[in-house]
């Protein structure tokens, strides 16, 4: 969740890989959208292009520059990331200027290598089963909150502005001072959580220091950090829901939860199925209340994907490229298989998506 | 007494300057100075720590008395994310600094990728006269220099005296008898013995060589951290913490530890030089005398701990060599290293600089110098910093009993094995 934070953060940390797969995350939907519609224009043949040009002429200029800088930002790492996967590129031997001297790539095309030696590795599955557990603990703790927070504060009470407010505060807040903050707050010794364990006579909690506490703790963090997305978003759901349904209902007798279950869910049925998804893959990719909360730790025990591509890459010398771009390429396969899944499966359900 | 540093600095900076025509000389003989002096900006990355800081920007700058056309742009960069940052401004070449504080572990690996410029061979030749020839080593890769010494460090056993004392024990030798003073301070107290960092791999090397072992045998080609030595520094490890005599934490280690040592939760803990400035502005260190420092007690086989330091390098793309190679000479001249060694207690790498009253009556250096001389040097190849991570990852493992001693070693090894290709 909050995606916004994942970008600047990952910048922070000065992550490359991170920038490529939020960005190749954002571009697919653009790409098939895209293609959805070259693909209808196509079944017209090439008049009906010359002709869809000539009317709509002043459309296409206006999209012509977007497209380019979509081409050239999101397009090409992604090709070239790719390419790189295929490749035994690293520090070494990627080409690079230091001052004057230039030195030339070196680099050779391995073909599949890279992707047999990482799906070869147990870490790869160690990683990607936490992964998903992490990534539908998440969303789900923090799509149920967020439903519960938006039906408290849709009703019509005193201050419900001011509540409003102090439950986005989170999502203003840059994700990795809040981040930094709850590693404060979660320390053993000197947290303030701790503390106030101590004054009730609780033993200290080694929140970020055993590994079935660590993955609490990071769940928490990021529950804490997207429910305000989750619950703006479900807001505008409840909403948009008309009035007279719940008016129609009572008269016929239903109770609270029948109103609930029979009007709310399905009225709300579009925008979470968005939000599900959006928060799926964002929490699936959440780079930094990983690196920042615990840097993966204690041990690996919260390493998820996309932290477990920083340390392929990053971390030892000769850096990786190569590798990191092996695991970049892999997340965002499986996340095209996710999306592709549950669009199906909505699909199914009679949703138009 | 920090206000003093400027101007002591201000007048040994003017020493130098009368009486370090020579060099200058020899700088002009390279045809890289315009006109006989020195310009442009020299900029410095600097990872000393929030202590030390201010003391090492105040010597920094005061290079301009010497060069007045050299403006010396000051950067901290904290140790941490510094062999990152270094390496991403280097591969690009854009914004990259003149000159670097690089730990000695990361000299190797810069210096293969082409990002160092070489040591001036008049200066390489003062370096191998002049400074202690375990520091001169490590700013060397394949016979050249690239690197000067700048400060060089061991690890050592702080401990505070009136715990000790009020415990009735002595600072113990070995790590048996750490066990036995921390349940004495722990039974007189109900404070903790011992506090050993567990996030961080550089703090298991004395228990390793405390073992007879180390983590690899450079010249044999050989991985030797999952050795017999190897999984016993593990078992010691986790025996420390599980039976009591050692609080360690798996995050944040480090501002943990000085916390609990500075405030009295904990007797002892393993540090280097560069923590004392740190230390003494602790509550229970506002006498100083009572902050007392001892080897770092031995394992089964012996008492070792590893050399470490920083050495200055500069970048091989620095549009600007001829200043910044002479700024790196300023900063590990004798008398900026005596000048660090008054203000903060760290240790100078120039042999004579010992032979110096300030230097020679400085507590911390009369302790800490005997056991960088007995140091244990470690391997200076360019994989050296990238066995730190998957290390530290077995490290915490073991030592908070998520992982056995056995197992954190066997995967230390074949980590280890994936970074040194084709090693035994």
């Amino acid at each position: 969740m909050a995606a916004h934070t994942s970008q600047s953060v990952a910048k922070a940390a000065g992550d490359d890989v991170e920038n490529d797969v939020a960005a190749r995350g954002r571009s697919r939907r653009t790409d098939s959208d895209s293609g959805n519609r070259g693909g209808a224009r196509g079944g017209k043949g090439a008049s009906g292009l010359r002709r869809a040009v000539g009317t709509h002429w002043y459309a296409w200029a206006m999209v012509a520059p977007v497209v380019l800088v979509l081409g050239v930002i999101i397009g090409w790492p992604l090709v070239r990331g790719v390419y790189l996967s295929l490749t035994d590129a690293t520090e070494r031997n990627v080409s690079r200027t230091i001052g004057a001297r230039h030195i030339e790539a070196t680099y050779e095309f391995v073909g599949l290598d890279n992707y047999v030696a990482v799906l070869g590795d147990p870490v790869f599955l160690q990683r990607l089963v936490w992964t998903v557990v992490w990534t539908v603990a998440c969303v789900s703790i923090t799509f149920t909150l967020g439903l519960v927070l938006a039906n408290m504060l849709n009703r019509d009470f005193r201050g419900r502005a001011a509540y409003r407010m102090a439950l986005i505060l989170p999502w203003a807040v840059p994700g990795f001072v809040s981040v930094f903050a709850w590693r404060f707050l979660f320390n053993r010794d000197n947290g303030i959580l701790n503390k106030i364990l101590d004054g009730g006579g609780i033993a200290a909690i080694p929140w970020l220091d055993d590994p079935t506490w660590a993955k609490f703790s990071v769940v928490a963090v990021n529950v804490w950090l997207g429910v305000p997305f989750m619950m703006v978003a479900l807001l505008g759901g409840l909403q948009s829901i008309p009035g007279e349904l719940y008016e129609a209902a009572e008269m016929d007798g239903a109770s609270a939860w029948q109103r609930f279950r029979h009007i709310t869910l399905p009225g709300l049925r579009t925008v979470s199925m968005t939000v599900i998804l959006l928060s799926t893959i964002w929490t699936f990719n959440m780079f930094p209340v990983i690196f920042l909360l615990t840097r993966g730790g204690p041990g690996d025990s919260t390493e998820i994907l996309v932290t477990q591509a920083f340390r392929e890459a990053f971390v030892s010398s000769p850096r990786d490229f190569a590798g990191s771009a092996t695991w970049g390429v892999l997340i965002l396969a499986l996340l095209m298989i996710f999306a592709l899944v549950y669009r199906r499966s909505l699909r199914k359900q009679g949703e138009v998506w | 007494m920090r206000r003093g540093i400027a101007a002591t600095a201000l007048v040994a900076t003017l020493a130098l300057a009368a009486t370090a025509c020579g060099g200058d000389d020899k700088n002009a003989a390279d045809g890289t100075k315009a006109g006989g002096e020195l310009s442009g900006t020299v900029t410095w990355w600097d990872t000393s720590n929030d202590a030390e800081k201010a003391s090492f920007q105040k010597i920094a700058e005061a290079f301009t008395a010497k060069h007045p056309k050299v403006t010396v742009k000051y950067v901290n960069v904290p140790y941490g994310d510094a062999q990152n940052k270094v390496k991403n401004a280097f591969s690009s070449g854009s914004d990259a600094p003149d000159v670097i504080r690089a730990d000695v572990g990361w000299v190797a690996d810069f210096a293969s990728l082409g990002y160092l410029d070489e040591v001036p061979a008049d200066q390489a030749k003062k370096i191998d006269a002049e400074f202690l020839p375990q520091a001169a080593a490590s700013g060397k890769f394949e016979g050249k220099t690239y690197a000067v010494p700048q400060v060089i460090d061991s690890l050592g056993l702080f401990y505070n005296k009136k715990m000790l004392a009020d415990a009735g024990v002595q600072p113990p030798k070995t790590l048996e008898e750490v066990k036995t003073a921390a349940a004495a301070i722990k039974g007189k107290t109900g404070k903790a013995g011992l506090y050993l960092r567990g996030d961080d791999s550089y703090w298991f090397l004395p228990l390793i060589y405390g073992e007879g072992g180390d983590l690899v045998d450079a010249k044999n080609k050989t991985v030797t951290v999952d050795n017999e030595a190897g999984v016993k520094a593990f078992k010691t490890a986790r025996d420390l913490v599980a039976s009591g005599a050692a609080i360690t934490n798996a995050t944040d280690g480090y501002a943990n530890m000085q916390t609990a040592f500075k405030t009295g939760e904990a007797a002892m803990m393993i540090n280097g030089p560069w923590a004392v400035a740190d230390t003494y502005a602790g509550d229970q260190f506002k006498d100083k005398a009572n902050l007392g420092i001892a080897a770092v007690p031995a394992g089964s086989a012996k008492a070792g701990a590893p050399q470490g330091g920083h050495d200055l390098a500069v970048y091989a793309g620095s549009k600007n060599t001829a200043a910044a190679h002479a700024f790196v000479e300023y900063m590990t001249s004798q008398e900026v290293q005596v000048q660090s060694t008054k203000d903060l207690s760290l240790l100078p790498t120039r042999t004579a600089a010992y032979e110096l009253p300030d230097v020679k009556g400085n507590e911390m250096v009369q302790f800490f110098k005997p056991a960088v001389d007995k140091a244990v040097e470690r391997a200076w190849i360019p994989e050296n910093g990238s066995l730190f991570e998957p290390l530290k990852v077995e490290y915490t493992k073991a030592i908070t009993g998520a992982s056995s001693p056995e197992d954190a070693a066997k995967s230390a090894g074949v980590e280890f094995r994936k970074i040194l290709k084709g090693w035994k």
